[in-house]
């Protein structure tokens, strides 16, 4: 059995990896608060949106536009994968990465070619190894992503698609089920399918300006920014939240290894006391 | 009983408006439109400026929006702010920026943390100053 000194100290270092955990826990509990608000606050736009271009779709407009039209052939994909930018969140990313690969061997195996966008550095970290074609890649969001950050990096998707470079465009996300469930998602982005909807059947009349053209090419692609841009926030959610929990469980784990160790601290030192007493006793008794 | 319009403004990140009010006067693409209860269907993309509302008995609210889409029925109104400056150079600009960092990530195989979130940041600096200026010359 090891010496006492020896037992005192390792459970001073693990009390200071607990007090860690336990900081983590609480901050990453109060940023997930923070987190899911936004992630509430991101909805009635894409709500909004989605009225418009349910409006425009039933408002019979001549022109198409290159996000509506299906390609025949499918011989190149493209994937925006979304990750966070630091690690200690459990599962969550690897649990992304891998329908994100599933999705893509699907693909591969019909012989496309996959072109990748990533969204957040564990992604570039691990796509890096990965042999798809990265396009674009952003990272070091933060907690409080903008819209305006992630333009850029979607627009190079967007483009490849409107000149058929790619011919379907998917998105890899995680689904904040609640704090103990989140659940990777991939999702189509492009073609987009206007979805039926009784509701909107009504038909507007609408004047258009500067034109059809120019109004339908700037709200869809904000909407596709939109959604990318929700499963963003959405995102930071499900990694405070799994941060949360992984940070939880090391806390209790650690929990469990200071009370083994505190009882083996105390039989060491009884063990000693008892050493030291009879050590007297005998020395007495020799007197 | 005076006729109203009920108007959403919501921006990508949050909602910004939401209520009944007189009139909106707002910055579109082809001149500034002034938008009363039972105006006829309208869509159109908006110019970075202010949006007036008018509601009664209240002041009159100023928003600034940065561009985005102005949807007009005759007694509902709906504005699809930005929240980013946006340009179609601008967005040529951020478009080659994504792929130049995809490649810096490929070659770099340490994937340097600290200098990858330095650069991070001096981008997010020069962005802000940027938009500063901006706002600053259409005060003017």
């Amino acid at each position: 059995m090891a010496g006492e000194k020896e037992i005192r100290t390792q459970i001073a270092s693990i009390k200071n990896t607990q007090k860690i955990t336990k900081a983590m826990e609480m901050v990453a509990a109060s940023k997930m608060r923070k987190a899911q608000d936004r992630m509430r606050a991101t909805r009635p736009y894409s709500q909004k949106m989605l009225n418009v271009i349910g409006h425009l779709a039933n408002a019979n407009v001549e022109y198409h536009h290159p996000f509506l039209i299906e390609h025949a052939e499918v011989k190149r994909v493209g994937f925006i994968i979304v990750s966070t930018d630091r690690g200690l969140c459990g599962g969550l990313n690897i649990n992304t990465f891998k329908a994100a690969l599933k999705a893509m061997q699907d693909w591969q195996q019909q012989g496309a070619e996959i072109d990748l966008c990533l969204i957040g550095a564990k992604g570039t970290a691990f796509f890096k190894r990965f042999s798809g074609n990265i396009i674009s890649q952003v990272s070091h969001l933060g907690d409080t992503v903008h819209i305006g950050e992630l333009i850029g990096t979607i627009k190079a998707m967007l483009d490849a698609y409107t000149e058929g470079t790619i011919d379907r465009l998917f998105l890899v996300e995680n689904e904040f089920v609640n704090t103990m469930t989140q659940r990777p998602k991939v999702s189509t982005l492009l073609p987009l399918v206007p979805e039926d909807n009784e509701e909107l059947k009504h038909y507007w009349d609408y004047i258009y300006e500067p034109d059809a053209k120019g109004v339908l090419d700037e709200l869809l692609r904000r909407y596709v920014e939109s959604i990318v841009y929700q499963s963003v926030v959405e995102n930071v959610a499900c990694e405070m939240a799994a941060r949360m929990i992984a940070m939880k469980s090391a806390s209790d784990n650690a929990g469990e290894l200071i009370s083994d160790l505190q009882l083996a601290y105390n039989k060491a030192r009884q063990a000693a006391i008892t050493q030291e007493i009879s050590e007297i006793g005998g020395g007495a008794a020799a007197v | 009983m005076a006729m109203t319009l009920h108007l959403d403004v919501v921006s990508a990140e949050r909602e910004l408006f939401s209520g009944t009010v007189s009139a909106v006067f707002a910055p579109a693409r082809m001149g500034d439109v002034g938008i009363y209860p039972r105006h006829t269907p309208l869509v159109t993309t908006l110019r970075p400026g202010e949006l007036k509302i008018e509601a009664e008995g209240k002041e009159d609210q100023y928003l600034y929006v940065s561009g985005g889409i102005l949807e007009v029925q005759p007694h509902v109104v709906t504005v699809l702010s930005d929240t980013a400056i946006r340009a179609e150079d601008l967005d040529e600009a951020k478009a080659l920026e994504a792929k130049q960092r995809a490649e810096d990530a490929l070659r770099d195989q340490k994937g340097d943390l600290d200098a990858a979130k330095a650069q991070a940041e001096l981008v997010r600096a020069a962005e802000q100053l940027r938009m500063i200026e901006r706002m600053r010359k259409m005060r003017k």
